[in-house]
């Protein structure tokens, strides 16, 4: 369980995180959204008490950070910028980290059998790949069993069944009960992980919802698709109820202003034939566009 | 069982850190080969020419300076892995690491100095008493007789070795503030090995002024057998010089707690 409540962080002239507030639920993946700049990352230092906020709180099932007495137990984290000292072997990291609160020997070869490291734990971190320097993040995010995890941009690096590992690694955490906070910018990955989702741009709250209402926000207004052999008839049609139709490339019909069912049923009035009608889903990237296109931090000119 | 973070936990995890660099390990060894073997390399290459030298030459020869010669060298060893036990964390992001599991911080501040300077201790200590026994061999053939028990011998002895020991912190104490590897080593070495030569370079009645003040002057009175008249005391000097390392420790400490990592 996390709860931010009115936190802000000022980096000198910038306001990296302005005013935020929402609360992690255990037992469910959440999602952190936001594009480049965001203050995503700044978001997970403040929580993780790395940054201290210039006003506001973070707290980590009641408490601040700080004031945890053994927070690798509690809370597990993976930053995005690597936090492992290069010429160390990922077991002495693992066990350094372990040795700070209690934690057995034990465990430590546990975590680094659960990623998948046992053939390069004893080797130097500076030889790893970004993908074994990913998985060994996770195993010192999950080395004290917590029962919230923290990832930045865990997918960073990782091959396509390294996505699916960690995704499926997320979903466990969260169905055992375990509050799962993780940013992405991928969202395609968000997509298939979170159920949850908070989106920040330019530091401020932007959406805090499911991911199912997030996606229907987006699409109301999307357009639906109908291809008919008589477009002429149909586009005139559609004109005349109030619908802007324009054409795809494919000779179908894009028709906005108008559902699915007023689409075929004004099609049966006319005694048009229809060979395709239907509702444009928008991805969770589109919707992610459309609403965050007003706060991206670096806009293409 | 109780989990939490205690000192002495954080300590263990800071021993685990320490040996687990092949950059520790190496400058350690390099620490050590200084103070156990330049002595008695001083020594035999002092009393090759013994023979040739003149009495007078032979009445003000320091036997006890050049057996304890190679704190000159071993201390930048310590002093620059001093530097490292906390630079290293921040130039390769471990300190976030660090302290996401010791989030009061200065536990790791702590355990860091503690750590350090007991392995620096036990390690001078010893190559110290090898470099030495091992001098004082080579000197005894040539009838230059001296123990332990030779006036100034214990404590030139003793202050060789804590003033290694206290190198040790002052460096920890610069890298935690400055925070990247170079820049501390460069105020280590600006303010131990360049600051004495700017010194020497003034005016004799300015020098004589200001030298006594300097860390590195004041740090090595106690390693040294005589004293000018304008310096201090060799204890007196030693407390100075703790005395700036603990200034250190104290803004390496208030920094470490309030800065953003």
């Amino acid at each position: 369980m996390i709860e931010v409540s009115g936190v802000s962080k000022r980096y000198g002239e910038k306001l990296a995180v302005d005013d935020l507030s929402f609360s992690v639920q255990p037992g469910v993946v959440t999602g952190f959204l936001g594009p480049n700049g965001a203050g995503k990352s700044t978001t997970m230092r403040l929580i993780l008490g790395l940054d201290a906020p210039s006003s506001g709180a973070a707290l980590v099932n009641g408490k601040r950070y700080q004031d945890l007495q053994a927070p690798l137990r509690e809370v597990g984290a993976m930053l995005e910028a690597r936090a492992i000292h290069t010429g160390r072997s990922g077991y002495n990291h693992l066990l350094a980290l372990a040795q700070t609160q209690g934690i057995p020997r034990g465990r430590v070869d546990e975590v680094i059998n659960m990623v998948g490291l046992e053939s390069v734990a004893r080797k130097r971190v500076g030889s790893f790949s970004l993908g074994m320097g990913q998985r060994l993040g996770v195993a010192a995010a999950l080395l004290g069993d917590p029962a919230t995890v923290i990832l930045d941009e865990p997918a960073n690096g990782l091959d396509p069944e390294g996505i699916r590992w960690i995704r499926n690694l997320l979903k466990g955490l969260a169905a055992d009960g375990k509050t799962v906070f993780l940013s992405s910018h991928l969202m395609s990955e968000m997509e298939q992980t979170a159920e949850h989702l908070i989106v920040i741009g330019k530091g401020r709250m932007i959406a805090d919802m499911s991911v199912e209402a997030f996606v229907a926000q987006a699409s109301s207004g999307a357009p639906v698709r109908v291809r008919t052999p008589d477009s002429v008839a149909l586009t005139a049609a559609l004109i005349g109820a109030g619908a802007r139709v324009s054409a795809e490339q494919d000779g179908a019909l894009a028709v906005q202003g108008l559902t699915t069912e007023q689409v075929g049923e004004l099609a049966a009035a006319e005694r048009l034939v229809l060979h395709e009608l239907t509702p444009v889903q928008v991805s969770l990237e589109d919707a992610f566009m459309s609403i965050t296109k007003d706060s991206v931090e670096y806009q293409q000119a | 069982m109780s989990s939490e973070v205690t000192l002495a936990r954080v300590t263990r995890s800071e021993w685990t850190k320490l040996w687990s660099l092949r950059s520790t390990r190496w400058s350690l060894f390099v620490a050590c080969l200084a103070m156990a073997g330049l002595g008695p390399l001083i020594a035999a290459v002092s009393m090759a020419h013994w023979n040739q030298l003149g009495e007078f030459q032979r009445l003000t020869f320091n036997p006890l300076e050049r057996a304890m010669g190679g704190y000159r060298l071993a201390q930048l060893a310590i002093g620059v892995l001093g530097v490292m036990v906390i630079s290293g964390e921040y130039s390769t992001g471990m300190i976030r690491s660090s302290l996401m599991a010791v989030p009061k911080r200065l536990p790791v501040l702590w355990a860091k100095l503690l750590v350090f300077t007991g392995v620096a201790f036990v390690l001078m200590l010893v190559t110290a008493l090898i470099s030495f026994f091992a001098s004082n061999a080579i000197f005894t053939e040539h009838h230059v007789n001296q123990t332990l028990g030779s006036p100034h011998a214990l404590r030139v002895f003793a202050g060789s070795v804590l003033f290694m020991c206290v190198t040790g912190v002052f460096c920890t104490a610069l890298g935690t503030i400055i925070r990247s590897t170079a820049g501390s080593i460069s105020a280590y070495v600006g303010l131990m090995f360049v600051l004495p030569v700017v010194g020497d370079i003034l005016p004799a009645s300015l020098s004589n002024a200001i030298n006594p003040y300097l860390p590195s002057v004041a740090g090595t009175e106690v390693a040294s057998t005589f004293h000018d008249p304008y310096t201090f005391s060799a204890w007196g000097g030693f407390a100075l010089f703790c005395g700036y390392t603990l200034l250190a420790v104290v803004v390496a400490a208030v920094l470490l707690k309030r800065r953003d990592a």
